[in-house]
């Protein structure tokens, strides 16, 4: 590796304590930077376009150095002073502002100021600092220490652990996706060993279902789909991606490998096919194939696309602000934004067009292919050989030639033509001699250019044609006719019929062959073709002799007067009259096809291919037109310098998407740990520690357990980039095994959780919505990766698609019953239930789905076919599984959906569900036959069918549950 | 506190306020399927983000009828003599040279005279091109802009940019925001509805990306109305449950999840139950909805339609019937303006299938007293050259023409203009930020104050640009 990463020269100000966030005084990046942020750095930031006064806030030299603070001094700081100000003409921000800061954020500054006015650099763009913590053998999770010192100052204690059954449940969930089977949900509960928790976190972790639901959460991120998204959103090959996605996770990938795979998988050192398919990361974007589109336009769109999500997915930061102007709050030039988008210059790419997919050719494959082409090498090995022995015969085959076709054709008239000759009023257009056929000598041809060997259309008009020709032949010879026609043919030779085809069809060559004999002299070809309807259209090609005309003729010709194509020409047909050849050529056939077969038969990926970079240039104003800005090479923000500063001592090298991935990996970089492990705590609380997940930088909030953050950004690094080691360590704490449920105190205190004093209930995703009822069901096929599946989906929802018109297909058999992060992702037309339940679309990086409660998804669960179909399975199992009572299959249905057992009322209020619909059914046997079939599944035969459709209607009354779709 | 939060902590207030907590019994769910702050309906009829609007609103709806494809202006509001004089001549290089252009890359470029005449129409002398005999009937009740301009000269890409005025996917589309700061007035239909039409020239995609509520929760997306299938998705019972059968599903989810709800404090339990109600009640009311059975012979006629038959001029009927019932924004598309080839014949095709229903609409609108504060917007992408591409026209952005009608906006008047050749907007220009906040403000939003805070910042449809168009309005 050529890089050479130096530490960041950023200067570390501040760490964080405990006692920090009680104490009165102001901390400047905490309290004071967001302000000024939000309301000064628009015109006095980091843009220098937009820049007033020539006054800039956003560093330190220029707030503190440029005489706006005194420290100490608020009634001397001009900054301040401004704020305060009633004059129009001073006061700051100006009038025409619509954002003002509030009285208690003046009074911020004021007490900043007055205590000394000390600037901080930006958090997240310091190294993370490793809290201090009891490490004494007793001592609590690291973790729950950091959370206890903010209880504690805040006065709370942490919730209650959750039961083990809720527990069960959650972590199932939160770690494959899935939820618990209830068999397993009972051991855990009765296991009363003291690693029975622990145990039971390792069994899930060590699932082939982890890895799905890490993707499921990665996924998104990436912006991983099945179409290309713009316009037509046509199909893209990209499922091995998402396979590579689960594995390394399964595998435990260390993530700074991850981020070099995705990134640079292509440029890797004998980049493995693994790594090949990685690299389809840059490819996950949007393209367009729209006809009009310019492919300048779309590279441009593409470039700044790569930076956006780029810095969001690993950086957390938002310099796709920066492509029009300077970033109004983050230090980043518009300059750096070109510079970085130059990283991926590389790429090889069309603007405008579908990207092509390569197939996925594995170790296995490739010996596969390996020993095609051996036989291959081989086959043609002979080849050459008989051809060359043949090239030595040539003098003896020619002169044998000769000797055989001595007649030859010495003249030819070409074709005439007559026609079209309307149908009108005859019957039977083939038989009836029109003057042309009757009296041929005595009409009126038109020559006519008509080539032989080609297919020619004739005017598409209902009618007849007549062709004529006189060809001279030296002596008597058959002639071998090859004929096309649209519609019906009939020919003479010498007024002779020899041939005649009533037939209807479009013209194509050889569809008629027949051989005639030729006088010696003058021959007269007369054909005729009758148009019934539609197109017409004529192919004739002939041959005297055995020989193909073009070859007689080079014949004719003495060897010194043949051009080079001549000789080769006439070689090739010497080796076609070899049996030994045509039979070697019919096994290379054969075997290319096969080899061609095979690469079919591979799954297909987008790949990163690299290639000579293209010229990046600052777009002014991000105009794609404009070709005046200033060419720039590939660099990350000078903020971050250190790849500037390797590089610039590896020669003249430009840095390529390695370079920016190692930097991206480093430990050094004080951003990619905090942002992962920020998005990581998310998924198993429901909330980042740092919002958004999307925005670290300076318009972010700060995290208010910056320790913790720091903490686990460290332990992540520490531990190599272990994921695996990460989301163990979080579900291992208290912190994470608390009660959801609020206690009054902390709905009042901490309504939002934010000190971590319990855990969080929250809807599952959208994949794992309908993941969950096709497990309670036992419908779900737990096959992992392939291609991605089609399940139900309204009919006609992809009607507003077009180039081409589509339509759903939905699978059969298994491929019904799939997860749903492999669902076909139409970003155009997602599925409308995973729409429903807030999948993104994935045209952009999205790190946090919104959780919405709508009634769409109410009308999903009611009536999309998937849950029906799920509710009537389920109800299956109930009455095979569920015990003999009433009771028990209720509360075994219970235990199965929710992981507890049924409450008397619950049961009540399912009972008189049963007892109504039990009697509905009885009466009405064709609702309960449609009820039950829903879906593709056949309908049991063990069970009684009233009994069944009514206890369908229980178990969608299960599926519907706000519990049953919940983590809690 | 970002956004969600806030309406969270309203809900929460709103839940707690009604019910108290730990509250079970029958009156419970119809409470709560009020109690949502984004969902209720308040007195005054604003229930969004906002608790009271900027201004003054003079409206309280939009229609927007969107001519996909991109509907020529050349041939419909912008009558250009001067470009039928220079017919076959090249166009002038001082227009096009260094322009953005689509189809016609690397062609010769010449000048194409409009396709149709025009006439001075109504008491306002408006000019409308005569494949609009209906519109023409209704000049002096619009109001239309001759110097609309936009920055995406592809479908997609202006579609994206006409919804969420910006050019990156992901962002909300104008139905989600004014759904997110003005609620809705209907308790039983969502209220922002999608309806979609065909004909009249190549159908142009158009994805469920223009009308996703992008950063905003999904209870802000546009719902698509069908005129095939299920007319909502997943509106209709599945086999073998009648509407009681199905009653009994949902009054038994919502009774476990009051028990539910009881025994853990979680304020999403009770918004699930109204949802569930909401639901239930979406299924009568949306059949009901599409039903035109109850719409007189003279309306039908009026339309120019038989019935529900998925075309423009039933949709336009339904968009009436909509908002009549609270939704707050109806977005009609009507896919075949995209016109390369045969603007003539193509666009006196589709101005047809579109005519009647638009001026039937305005019409309805005015007679039942809904014109003077529901805004009527119609318009394309963008519009088309000036240029031939054979016998038709390519895409163009640097002007075009829509039009207002109700909301406020004056009637009868012409504002804006391109140059003699209908090239670029040269006088009273229009930017897709303009429309918006000028739309906006009708509604009684500052489009600057409407904003939700997003990756860091104060996101609002009209990205940091947009001037309210003072001039168009009454």
């Amino acid at each position: 590796m050529r890089l050479l990463i130096r530490s960041l020269a950023l200067s570390i100000v501040f760490c964080f304590t405990a006692a920090d966030a009680q104490d009165a005084t102001v901390d400047f990046d905490q309290d004071v930077q967001p302000i000024l942020s939000n309301y000064c750095f628009e015109c006095h930031g980091p843009d220098q376009d937009s820049r007033e006064a020539d006054l800039r806030f956003d560093t330190q030299d220029g707030l503190l150095e440029s005489g706006v603070i005194q420290p100490n001094r608020p009634d001397d700081s001009n900054l301040l002073q401004r704020i305060l100000s009633d004059d129009p003409d001073l006061q700051m921000p100006p009038p025409s502002k619509e954002k003002r800061p509030t009285a208690e954020e003046i009074q911020t500054i004021k007490d900043w100021i007055s205590s000394g006015a000390q600037w901080e650099t930006h958090w997240s763009f310091t190294s993370p600092e490793r809290p201090a913590l009891d490490e004494s053998p007793n001592a609590a999770h690291p973790i729950d220490q950091l959370i206890q010192k903010r209880l504690t100052a805040n006065g709370l204690s942490p919730s209650p652990a959750a039961d083990r059954a809720t527990l069960a449940r959650r972590l199932a969930f939160d770690l494959t996706g899935l939820p618990p089977d209830y068999s397993e949900v009972a051991k855990f509960v009765a296991d009363d060993s003291p690693n029975a928790y622990e145990r039971y976190v390792d069994q899930l972790l060590h699932s082939p279902h982890y890895g799905e639901r890490m993707a499921i959460y990665w996924l998104d991120v990436v912006r991983f789909a099945d179409s290309n998204g713009y316009h037509s959103d046509e199909p893209r090959s990209i499922a091995p991606f998402r396979d590579y996605i689960i594995e390394s996770f399964n595998q435990n990938v260390p993530y700074d490998q991850l981020i070099v795979e995705h990134l640079a998988g292509d440029l890797l050192p004998n980049a493995t096919v693994r790594q090949k398919v990685a690299s389809g990361f840059n490819m996950l974007l949007q393209t367009t194939n729209e006809g009009g589109a310019q492919a300048k336009e779309y590279l441009a769109k593409y470039a700044a696309d790569r930076v956006r999500n780029t810095g969001t997915i690993f950086l957390g930061l938002t310099l796709g602000c920066a492509e029009c102007h300077d970033h109004k709050f983050d230090p980043f030039t518009t300059k750096e934004f070109y510079q970085f988008a130059a990283f991926f210059a590389d790429i090889q790419e069309q603007g405008v067009g579908n990207p092509p997919a390569h197939p996925v050719i594995e170790p296995d494959d490739q010996q596969t292919l390996d020993e095609f082409d051996a036989q291959l090498a081989e086959l043609k090995g002979k080849a050459k050989l008989l051809s060359d022995s043949l090239a030595q015969q040539t003098a003896d085959w020619e002169a044998a030639l000769a000797e055989e076709n001595a007649a030859q054709l010495t003249a030819d008239s070409g074709w005439s033509i007559i026609g079209p000759i309307s149908l009108d009023g005859v019957d039977n257009p083939l038989q009836h001699a029109w003057p042309a056929e009757s009296d041929p000598d005595n009409v009126d041809w038109q020559s006519k250019p008509l080539a032989d060997g080609q297919v020619h259309a004739l005017p598409e008009t209902p009618g007849v044609f007549y062709l004529r020709r006189t060809v001279t032949a030296s002596a008597e010879t058959p002639m071998q006719v090859q004929l096309g026609s649209d519609d019906a043919v009939k020919v003479w030779v010498n007024a002779k019929v020899v041939h005649q085809n009533d037939v209807r069809r479009g013209v194509a060559a050889n569809q008629d062959q027949f051989s005639v004999q030729l006088n010696a002299g003058a021959n007269s070809i007369l054909v005729k073709i009758v148009n019934y309807s539609g197109g017409a259209g004529f192919y004739f090609q002939a041959e005297t002799g055995s020989l193909p005309t073009a070859i007689a003729a080079i014949l004719q010709k003495s060897s010194s007067d043949r051009s080079e194509e001549e000789r080769q020409q006439l070689a090739k047909y010497h080796r076609s009259q070899s049996d030994e050849w045509n039979s070697l050529q019919t096994e290379i056939e054969s075997a290319e096809r096969q080899r061609q077969q095979f690469v079919d038969s591979l799954p297909k990926t987008l790949m990163t291919v690299s290639t000579q970079p293209r010229t990046m240039r600052i777009l002014a104003r991000g105009n794609w037109m404009d070709d005046s800005g200033e060419e720039v090479q590939p660099a990350v923000p000078s903020i971050f310098q250190s790849l500037n500063d390797a590089t610039a001592t590896s020669e003249n090298e430009r840095p390529n998407r390695l370079d920016l991935a190692h930097w991206i990996a480093s430990n050094q970089n004080p951003l990619t740990a905090r942002v992962f492990v920020n998005r990581l705590w998310k998924l198993y609380f429901g909330k980042g520690l740092a919002e958004p997940l999307d925005d670290l930088g300076a318009q972010g909030t700060r995290p208010i357990q910056p320790e913790l953050l720091d903490w686990l950004a460290i332990e992540f690094m520490e531990s190599n980039w272990d994921v695996r080691h990460m989301v163990k360590t979080i579900v291992m704490s208290q912190a994470y095994q608390q009660t959801s449920v609020r206690s009054e105190q902390l709905a009042k205190v901490d309504p939002y959780n934010r000190l971590l004093a319990r855990q969080a209930s929250f809807r599952l995703d959208a994949e794992m919505v309908r993941d969950n009822a096709l497990a309670i069901s036992g419908l779900l096929v737990r096959t992992i990766g392939g291609e991605s599946v089609k399940p139900y989906q309204p009919k006609g929802y992809w009607r507003h698609m077009n180039f081409p018109v589509r339509e759903w297909q939905a699978d059969e058999g298994d491929n019904l019953y799939r997860r749903g992060l492999y669902t076909w992702w139409q970003r155009m037309f997602l599925h409308p239930s995973m729409l429903a339940f807030d999948a993104p679309s994935r045209e952009e990086c999205t790190v946090e789905r919104a959780r919405s409660n709508t009634p769409q998804q109410a009308l999903v669960l009611l009536n999309d076919p998937t849950y029906v179909e799920s509710a009537r399975q389920f109800a299956r199992r109930v009455l095979t599984e569920g015990g003999d009572s009433m009771e028990a299959k209720l509360n075994w249905a219970f235990q199965t959906a929710v992981a507890r057992s049924i409450r008397a009322e619950e049961q009540s209020v399912l009972l008189d569900l049963i007892a109504k619909h039990t009697a509905e059914f009885q009466s009405e046997s064709d609702s309960a036959d449609a009820i039950l079939n829903v879906g593709a599944s056949p309908v049991p035969d063990d069970v009684d069918k009233v009994e069944l459709a009514a206890w369908t209607s229980v178990c969608r009354v299960i599926l519907n549950l706000h519990e049953t779709i919940t983590r809690r | 506190m970002n956004f969600a939060e806030q309406i969270q902590l309203l809900r929460r207030r709103t839940f707690l306020g009604q019910v108290g907590r730990g509250v079970g019994g029958v009156a419970l769910a119809s409470m709560l399927a009020e109690s949502q702050a984004a969902d209720a309906v308040r007195p005054d009829g604003w229930n969004g983000a906002l608790t009271q609007p900027h201004f003054p609103a003079k409206a309280k709806r939009v229609i927007f009828l969107c001519m996909a494809g991109g509907m020529s202006h050349l041939e419909t509001f912008d009558h250009k003599p001067k470009l039928a004089e220079m017919h076959g001549q090249p166009m002038p290089a001082s227009y096009t040279a260094g322009q953005p252009i689509a189809q016609l890359q690397n062609s010769e470029l010449k000048c194409f005279a409009p396709q149709h005449s025009f006439s001075q129409c109504g008491e306002s002398g408006l000019e409308i091109a005569d494949v609009f005999p209906h519109l023409q009937k209704q000049a002096d009740e619009l109001c239309i802009v001759r110097s609309m301009t936009t920055k995406a000269i592809n479908h997609d890409p202006a579609h994206t940019f006409m919804n969420t005025g910006s050019l990156i996917s992901g962002r909300p589309s104008m139905g989600a925001w004014l759904l997110y700061g003005l609620g809705k007035e209907t308790t039983d239909l969502p209220g922002f509805v999608v309806l979609t039409s065909v004909g009249g020239g190549q159908s142009q995609p158009i994805a469920a990306r223009q009308w996703h509520s992008g950063f905003l929760p999904s209870k802000y997306q546009g719902v698509q109305f069908h005129s095939q299938g299920d007319p909502v998705l997943y509106v209709r019972n599945p086999a073998g449950v009648d509407r009681d059968r199905q009653h009994d599903i949902v009054n038994a989810t919502n009774q476990l999840n009051q028990i539910h709800g009881s025994l853990v404090d979680d304020p999403e339990v009770a918004t699930r139950i109204s949802q569930y109600e909401l639901a239930f009640r979406m299924q009568d009311s949306i059949p009901a909805l599409v039903d035109l059975s109850d719409e007189t012979q003279a309306t039908l006629d009026l339309y120019g339609t038989p019935g529900a038959d998925g075309s423009f001029a039933s949709n336009c009927l339904l968009a009436r019937r909509l908002v009549e019932r609270g939704v707050r924004f109806v977005q009609l598309y009507h896919r075949g303006w995209d016109h390369h080839g045969g603007v003539k014949n193509g666009v006196a095709t589709t101005a047809k299938l579109v005519d009647q229903g638009t001026a039937a609409l305005i019409t309805d609108l005015k007679n039942r007293g809904l014109l003077e504060d529901t805004i009527v917007v119609f318009t394309g992408e963008f519009g088309r050259t000036p240029m031939a591409q054979g016998s038709g026209r390519d895409h163009h952005i640097k002007g075009f023409s829509m039009f207002w009608a109700g909301g406020g906006f004056k009637p009868g008047m012409t504002y804006g203009a391109t140059d003699e050749l209908g090239y670029n907007a040269v006088e009273n220009v229009l930017s897709v930020h303009d429309m918006h906040a000028t739309m906006l403000h009708q509604l009684g939003i500052d489009h600057k104050k409407l904003t939700v805070r997003f990756q860091g910042r104060d996101y609002r449809l009209t990205d940091v640009h947009g001037n309210i168009v003072n001039e168009i309005l009454a």
